[in-house]
């Protein structure tokens, strides 16, 4: 699904094959030092990603979800590489990146994001079409074709060229800005877009416009989406796969429809229950998740989870669970689901 | 606490940067630095002993660190000029030249923020004009000619103040009665117009700025009364204002060389200038470097006691 | 499946919106304060320029019978200086080095100190502990102290003052420049453009600069004024400008001691430097303001 009007070098033809995963994270660890105040005495570090593995398959929209701090942002960037991991792989459509088959700019073509502040995304100072014509300049394309280009970008995300085009930032509401920050993103035809809370700072009438408008991109486009959002109800609406993370671990990754309906992990189920309840007859009286949210410097021992989760004992103080495959295709970072994790509890097998 | 302790760790190799560069200052000065102690027909033997003496023959680093222990110990070297210890001349300036920022920083303070305080309460009405306008002719004045002018007005048309000078004993005697205080008058007030200028500005902003916060509204729909809002606004600025003081106290001691000039003032920067011109090494190397700790120490200074006042600081 | 985007026809803009620069030169032309201040300025350096031309007398015609003339002697307008010279043929011959002594260092100051800031706030990490450590040295001493002591020891003469004080002022700017740079490097626009593989040079060219030059030019137009006062200063001490060459600092140094008999000639350079300095801070106060639009 190539665009034969780029460029050959800007092509990005299919190299695995529809079976092989887009993307394939191993082991990613990322960890900030805090500034020792008194030097010589190392201080702590924020363990941000702490090893987090998974893949995204092509085609689909990964959902990436959890409370703040979880790493969830860190992750998106590490996927960008805009900040190196510490230790850890990055395979895309298997080709290491970074490496000989991949260098960083091919594979910065192929990968492009979008945040969640639409103001600050923007250089103030240049015009719409400029900061969209920015990144095929970049990869070499000429000036009148990248105005183009950006222009014919700004009509397929619905701003009309010649009356958007010549402004400026300051000049358009949050919903255009966003939608002018996805043109930027499709420039050069990536075949990934990572999506960081892209429209938690949107109105609701907006934020469904914007949804509407990347789901026709990406049938259009052929896109595989990452994204990431706090708010339960909008990856539900747009993903097909959710992955969950807890202080920069995955706890669980499933399908859409299954992991709402039956959530394995006690963490998914405390975040899914603490949805405000729709019906009034039946609120929701009891916070489902109790205690303090976590401090990513110092974990709690063994589960992360230990501390807040309704089902916890001894054992779970003492060893940290890996992600178990006992439920197929639905990995659960759980001692519940681990036959030898020494769990009273089981986690039955759904389907 | 621990900002304070890194601050003052950090002063150190500042201080030791301040000094190489005080030192480096002579051997960057163009011609023989023994010139304005040899006699133009003096014999080699002669230039090679002074040579010793002074140390001049020596590797960089090596004269550095003598003089620089030296200075530890209070010996900043010898005037050429008077054959005078540097260390006793300088601390004779200092002080004179404190007394005379001093005094200015306090007329400069005082007015300025009174302007400032008008300025910010009554934004945008004819005072805060008046008073943005003066402090820009404040920081706009070249303040030597400004001496000059009131001199001419004061000395030279009424006779009300002397024109030059620290005392009718010269700066040997000072004592704080109006013999000797008219001969302050008039360089005071003319240093003060700078850091009138700048204070005014500072705190006209400052109050501006606190008067427009939101919480100023609700605390005065809660009945709050103007006194009070007043109290508030005070307790907020004073922090700054004083730290703004400190640094114009100490702008005032190291740009002091302009107005003592014009007055005659026996401080630092009249000592500086006849250092400059008579070619007098050690004197210039150690009335700098005094100068130069001295701002250096009182940056801290008000650092610290900014922090102490103000917990939100927390400056990286 | 190929793919081909329809390319729109090449529709002309409806709404070209004006640049930064294009509205905040409008809203500076609207201030009547500021554009008084341009407009003296602009008399002052078309006075400097075409002095020759427009001087009444010979600068340096020097004569002891007519020394110290006061203002409104026929022939001198503005009477004569210490030696006999015309002062206001000096006055407008000095306007030259002065205004030269006043810009020239602040413009080359945030020539190198912009290049210094902006690589200590956009590179980070050591080299922007070693640029800013070195900043502060010189940093720790009083502008006018550091001046004098650098001239002091360097001798007087036009090129030393100039290097003098762009060393005083370099530090400033650099300070300003990284401040700036640091800000804008953590926007999301530059992540967004390392996103999408450009370059560091390519970023700072195309989104950096464009962010950070104008606070600044904006810091850096506020130094002039005190360039002017400061290089002034340098001359009204025997450091600067060497007689007979005419400045207005220099001037005021010589004509000190005729204060008890011409004071207001003797006043005269200093309403000159006094109304420049004053008129450039206008201006630049007139261009802060204008710069602040709110986005």
């Amino acid at each position: 699904m190539t665009d034969t009007t780029l460029p050959e070098a800007l092509r990005n033809p299919d190299v695995g094959g529809p079976a092989q995963p887009l993307v394939i994270a191993r082991d990613l660890v990322k960890h900030f030092p805090l500034k020792s105040k008194i030097p010589g005495r190392r201080a702590g570090v924020v363990r941000a990603v702490d090893g987090v593995g998974f893949e995204v398959r092509k085609g689909e929209t990964l959902g990436v979800v959890g409370e703040s701090g979880c790493g969830k942002s860190t992750t998106a960037r590490l996927l960008m590489q805009l900040i190196e991991q510490d230790s850890g792989e990055l395979i895309f459509d298997a080709q290491g990146v970074g490496s000989a088959q991949l260098p960083m700019k091919r594979f910065r073509s192929q990968v492009q994001m979008v945040f969640q502040d639409s103001y600050s995304s923007l250089n103030p100072r240049l015009t719409i079409e400029e900061s969209i014509a920015f990144t095929a300049r970049v990869h070499g394309i000429g000036a009148a074709e990248a105005s183009a280009r950006a222009r014919a970008l700004l009509d397929r995300v619905g701003l009309e060229p010649a009356r958007f085009a010549g402004r400026y930032p300051h000049e358009l509401s949050g919903g255009q800005r966003q939608r002018v920050n996805i043109a930027r993103a499709l420039v050069l035809r990536p075949r990934l877009v990572i999506l960081d809370e892209a429209v938690s700072a949107l109105d609701k009438s907006v934020e469904a416009q914007v949804l509407n408008l990347l789901l026709e991109l990406k049938a259009e486009f052929d896109l595989t989406y990452v994204f990431i959002s706090h708010d339960l109800n909008v990856i539900r609406y747009l993903c097909d796969r959710v992955m969950v993370m807890y202080l920069g671990k995955v706890v669980e990754v499933g399908d859409t429809e299954t992991l709402y309906a039956n959530p394995a992990h006690p963490y998914t189920r405390a975040l899914l229950a603490s949805m405000p309840a729709t019906d009034p007859d039946h609120r929701t009286l009891v916070a489902p998740l109790a205690g303090d949210p976590p401090n990513p410097i110092n974990p709690p021992s063994g589960c992360s989870f230990h501390p807040r989760c309704a089902m916890a004992e001894a054992v779970c103080a003492r060893r940290a669970p890996a992600l178990s495959d006992a439920l197929a295709g639905h990995p659960v970072a759980c001692l519940m689901a681990h036959a030898d994790g020494g769990h009273s509890r089981q986690l039955a097998a759904t389907t | 606490m621990t900002y304070l302790l890194r601050r003052i760790v950090y002063a150190i190799p500042i201080l030791l940067g301040v000094a190489l560069l005080c030192f480096s200052l002579v051997h960057i000065a163009p011609g023989d630095p023994l010139v304005s102690v040899l006699p133009p027909d003096a014999s080699e033997e002669l230039r090679r002993q002074l040579t010793a003496l002074y140390g001049f023959d020596k590797p960089f680093l090596e004269q550095f660190v003598h003089w620089l222990t030296r200075a530890l110990h209070g010996d900043l070297g010898t005037s050429i000029a008077t054959n005078r210890p540097v260390m006793s001349e300088v601390m004779t300036a200092v002080i004179n030249s404190v007394r005379l920022a001093a005094v200015a920083t306090l007329i400069g303070f005082t007015f300025g923020c009174l302007f400032g305080f008008v300025a910010g309460y009554f934004r945008d009405s004819a005072a805060d004009r008046t008073a943005s306008f003066l402090s820009v002719f404040g920081v706009s004045m070249p303040h030597y000619w400004l001496g000059m002018v009131l001199v001419i007005v004061f000395s030279v048309f009424l006779g009300w103040l002397p024109a030059t000078g620290a005392g009718p004993g010269g700066s040997g005697d000072w004592q704080w009665d109006w013999e000797h205080i008219q001969y302050m008058v008039l360089p005071a007030v003319t240093m003060s117009v700078i850091p009138m200028g700048i204070v005014a500005r500072t705190i006209r902003a400052l109050v501006a700025e606190i008067l427009s916060n939101e919480f100023i509204v609700g605390l005065k729909a809660r009945g709050l009364s103007e006194l009070a809002v007043f109290r508030h606004v005070l307790k907020n600025v004073a922090p700054t204002a004083l730290s703004v003081m400190g640094l114009q106290l100490g702008y005032l001691l190291g740009g002091s060389i302009l107005i003592e000039t014009v007055f005659s003032w026996p401080g630092t920067g009249f000592l500086l200038n006849s250092a400059i011109f008579q070619r007098d090494f050690p004197l210039l190397q150690g009335t700098i470097l005094v100068l130069a700790v001295f701002f250096v120490l009182l940056n801290l200074l008000v650092d610290a006691l900014q922090t102490l006042f103000d917990p939100r600081i927390q400056r990286n | 499946m190929e793919m081909t985007l329809k390319k729109p026809a090449a529709a002309p803009l409806v709404q070209r919106s004006p640049g930064y620069w294009t509205t905040v030169g409008r809203r500076l032309l609207r201030n009547k304060l500021a554009m008084l201040a341009a407009l003296i300025l602009l008399a002052l350096v078309l006075m400097a320029l075409f002095a020759p031309a427009l001087m009444p007398s010979d600068p340096y015609a020097a004569s002891i019978l007519k020394r110290l003339k006061p203002v409104g002697t026929e022939h001198y307008p503005l009477g004569t200086d210490e030696l006999g010279r015309d002062m206001l043929s000096r006055l407008m011959l000095g306007a030259r080095l002065s205004l030269f002594m006043g810009i020239t260092p602040v413009l080359i100051a945030f020539v190198i100190g912009s290049a210094l800031g902006i690589v200590a706030g956009y590179a980070g990490g050591w080299t922007n502990t070693v640029i800013m450590r070195l900043v502060d040295i010189l940093y720790a001493f009083p502008s006018v102290l550091l001046a004098i002591a650098l001239s002091g020891t360097l001798g007087a003469g036009v090129g030393n003052a100039l290097l003098s004080l762009t060393i005083v002022f370099v530090p400033q700017i650099v300070r300003v420049a990284e401040s700036v740079t640091t800000q804008v490097r953590n926007r999301e626009f530059v992540d967004a453009a390392r996103a999408s593989g450009a370059s560091s040079l390519t970023i700072v060219r195309a989104h950096v600069l464009n962010n950070v030059l104008g606070p600044i030019f904006v810091y850096a137009t506020s130094l002039i004024s005190v360039s002017m006062i400061l290089a002034s200063g340098l001359s009204f001490l025997g450091l600067g400008v060497k007689p007979p060459e005419p400045e207005w600092g220099l001037m005021l140094n010589t004509l000190r001691t005729a204060i008890y008999t011409q004071p207001w000639v003797a006043a005269l350079p200093g309403a000159m430097i006094f109304m420049t300095s004053i008129s450039f801070n206008l201006l630049a106060d007139g261009i802060r303001s204008a710069m602040e639009i709110k986005d």
